[in-house]
């Protein structure tokens, strides 16, 4: 079941004034993941806004300690800090990258891949903010359909965006979440439950940006929920294999309507220049994503109670 | 009491890695560098070492690997070759950048394309400006030795050292190593004491994003900037001339092998003409230079061990009676000249030391070259009227060149 607001650890671990920008999804997410992780966590940090965020040498925002790398290396690096953990008997300690959707889908899918297989006990987010946001919104292999980016400025970006939760399950791990920054308790929950599970748990973070994406500051949270709403992002876990959706994505798959994407699109300044035709195989894209994944939900579920 | 097993430099490097009480080792396979690993695994395995052994996707992650566990504060070990040491070529910088003393053999080959798999230095060489020491191995003995003064190096001035060696002409050669004893290792190279923290008591960002200009922390006292911690990199690899130099001494106090530290010295007390490389080539000159003696001239050789930090006044010691000095070279700055010929060349400049000097590219993807070879090439320069102190062009020794 889900917990209440008030069941949420109320410890501040993001010091306050830290260098994101304003209306970030990414320091939402942030507070609610370490007040779920909480202490006993090392930190694996890319290049990125996350370590943007973790301050500037010599002063930091953050009361988890975090240890920055490259960026193609952060299954690598987390591989690294289990493997040295254990060798000096501190067993007790969580490990977690938080790394962008460039360092995870493009640049670090190799040393994701290759920790997952060895199923290296560690928890990997990717919080996704679909492109190279802190260098200024190149496109990545996240980038949307339609999406303006200052690498695609014309013509947009042609393709669809990497499926790297399918990626992840073929790596047979025991835990796969998708969560959001727009619902807060549903994500906190998520990383509660990942941090008592043994092995790699890969959690893909949706993070709404505000300069990246082109919204008011203020609109986070409602661009946040539109992508759930739209099916645009469902909200899911897969443990061991079996799919569920979770929170709002559970309910629109048992008695609600899915809203039409382009309520989702026009919102945002990246889509400006959308065809109708564009718009609809992006709808198409979403529909059938969503159809496969309400199958696999009732599949999963008969399953259950098989 | 120690012991004599004929072994490979490979099996010597992983020896001295269990000696060493490695706790993490990370590799990927790469030939000549295979075996080392493999040694490591068997090791492992069995339970006669005790680590962790990460058996990675790729260089670049077996290098996170060390970094990651040693700022943790676990004494950590990888080793590769060629393409696989450049595939490393940024967590090189990190390793260094960040302080930790982690070792790393080089088994030396050439890179490609085109691929060869056989020896030359140019792989280590080409790293030579990431804030490594670099050390350069004659014979397997000198390999297990060095693997455990390495670590000694490395986490007394907390740089990572790359212990180089020959591939195939010392990582598959069988040759006679005594085994140093197990507790003298450890009186002689103590548990490691990590320099960084990552533990929630006392959290910390570990190399967070700099400005190039110093800057207040909370309590208002001004921090280094970006250029004050390369200094201080900087400044640490120069102290390693001398902390390579007292490890090396204490070793041979303490397990009776003399390896000469920075340099060692081949009859130079009276030479004339000296021989001078790294690695496996300039034992090879020491044949060189015993067939030129034969022939009347008074030839030495001066073989360079450490060659980051670079051992000018040593080198300055050792050369300062020569009146020609000739660089065997497995590496090329490739518009220029041999590495070791630059530096020298560079550092011997206005000092006491005004011999001649000529550079030769030998052996180049494995090319055989033999002593005979080396002597009569050194023969010929040294008769050539052209021996005037200015820049000539390196010869290309063994290679069709027209």
């Amino acid at each position: 079941m889900p917990e209440t607001l008030f069941k949420i650890n109320a410890k501040e671990y993001i010091l306050p004034g830290n260098r994101s920008c304003q209306g970030c999804g990414l320091s939402l997410a942030y507070r609610m993941a370490l007040k779920a992780l909480r202490e006993k966590t090392i930190m694996v940090l890319g290049p990125s806004c996350l370590c943007v965020l973790h301050g500037l040498y010599p002063s930091t925002a953050v009361l988890i300690p975090g240890f920055n790398t490259t960026f193609a290396s952060a299954g690598a690096a987390a591989s690294g800090l289990v493997a040295g953990l254990r060798a000096l008997g501190r067993d007790n300690e969580t490990v977690c990258a938080f790394i962008g959707d460039g360092g995870t889908s493009d640049m670090g899918i190799q040393s994701l891949s290759g920790a997952a297989e060895r199923q290296t006990d560690f928890i990997y987010v990717c919080y996704d903010n679909e492109g190279y946001m802190n260098t200024g919104t190149q496109r990545s292999s996240a980038t949307p359909l339609g999406a303006i980016t200052t690498t695609t400025p014309i013509y947009t970006k042609e393709e669809h965006k990497k499926d790297l939760v399918r990626i992840m399950e073929a790596h047979e791990i025991p835990y796969i979440a998708t969560a959001n920054a727009a619902y807060p308790i549903d994500l906190y929950d998520k990383f509660v439950k990942a941090k008592k599970i043994k092995g790699t748990r890969y959690i893909h973070l949706f993070i709404p940006c505000p300069p990246g994406w082109g919204f008011p500051p203020k609109d986070t949270i409602k661009i946040g929920r539109l992508a759930v709403e739209t099916g645009v992002f469902p909200l899911f876990e897969i443990e061991n294999g079996k799919f569920h959706f979770t929170g709002r994505s559970r309910a629109l798959a048992e008695r609600g309507h899915k809203i039409p994407v382009s309520t989702y699109l026009e919102r945002q300044a990246r889509f400006q220049k959308m065809t109708p035709a564009q718009v609809n195989v992006f709808q198409q894209w979403v529909d059938r994503r969503w159809e496969d994944f309400l199958r696999r939900a009732e599949a999963d579920a008969k399953h259950f109670l098989s | 009491m120690s012991r004599v097993e004929i072994m490979t430099g490979n099996q010597a490097a992983a020896l001295g890695a269990r000696l060493a009480r490695v706790q993490v080792v990370a590799a990927y396979p790469i030939t000549p560098q295979t075996s080392l690993t493999e040694t490591l695994a068997q090791l492992i395995e069995s339970g006669e070492m005790q680590a962790e052994y990460i058996r990675v996707d790729g260089e670049h992650s077996a290098l996170t690997v060390c970094i990651a566990a040693s700022t943790i504060g676990a004494r950590a070990f990888t080793a590769t070759s060629a393409n696989g040491l450049l595939y490393m070529h940024e967590q090189i910088h990190w390793a260094a950048g960040s302080r930790l003393p982690i070792v790393m053999c080089c088994v030396n080959r050439g890179v490609g394309a085109p691929w060869t798999i056989f020896n030359d230095q140019q792989d280590s060489i080409s790293q030579r400006d990431t804030g490594w020491i670099q050390l350069y191995c004659r014979d397997n003995q000198e390999i297990i030795d060095t693997v455990i003064q390495a670590f000694r190096i490395a986490e007394t001035i907390y740089c990572p050292v790359m212990v180089c060696y020959d591939g195939f002409v010392l990582s598959h050669t069988l040759m006679p190593v005594e085994i140093p004893e197990e507790e003298k290792v450890d009186a002689f190279l103590p548990p490691y004491r990590p320099h960084t923290i990552l533990d929630d008591t006392n959290p910390r960002t570990i190399n967070p994003v700099m400005f190039a200009d110093l800057r207040a922390n909370a309590e208002g006292i001004l921090c280094d900037g970006y250029m004050e911690i390369r200094y201080k990199l900087e400044y640490a690899l120069k102290g390693a001339l001398k902390t390579i130099q007292d490890v090396s001494d204490e070793y041979a106090l303490v397990f009776g092998r003399d390896h000469g530290g920075l340099i060692w010295e081949y009859k130079t007390s009276d030479a004339e003409v000296i021989l001078t490389g790294m690695g496996s080539i300039a034992t090879e000159a020491t044949i060189a230079a015993d067939i030129l003696r034969e022939k009347g001239i008074p030839a030495g050789v001066v073989g360079i061990r450490a060659y980051r930090p670079f051992p000018t006044e040593a080198l300055i010691r050792a050369l300062k009676r020569a009146r020609s000095i000739h660089c065997l070279e497995k590496a090329v700055s490739y518009g220029f000249a041999g590495p070791v010929y630059t530096d020298l060349r560079a550092a011997l400049y206005g000092s006491e030391c005004d011999a001649q000097m000529q550079d030769y590219i030998t052996s180049l993807g494995g090319r055989d070259i033999q002593p005979s070879t080396i002597a009569e090439v050194v023969l010929n320069r040294i008769k050539s009227d052209a021996f005037d102190g200015r820049f000539r062009e390196p010869i290309w020794i063994n290679c069709r060149t027209e």
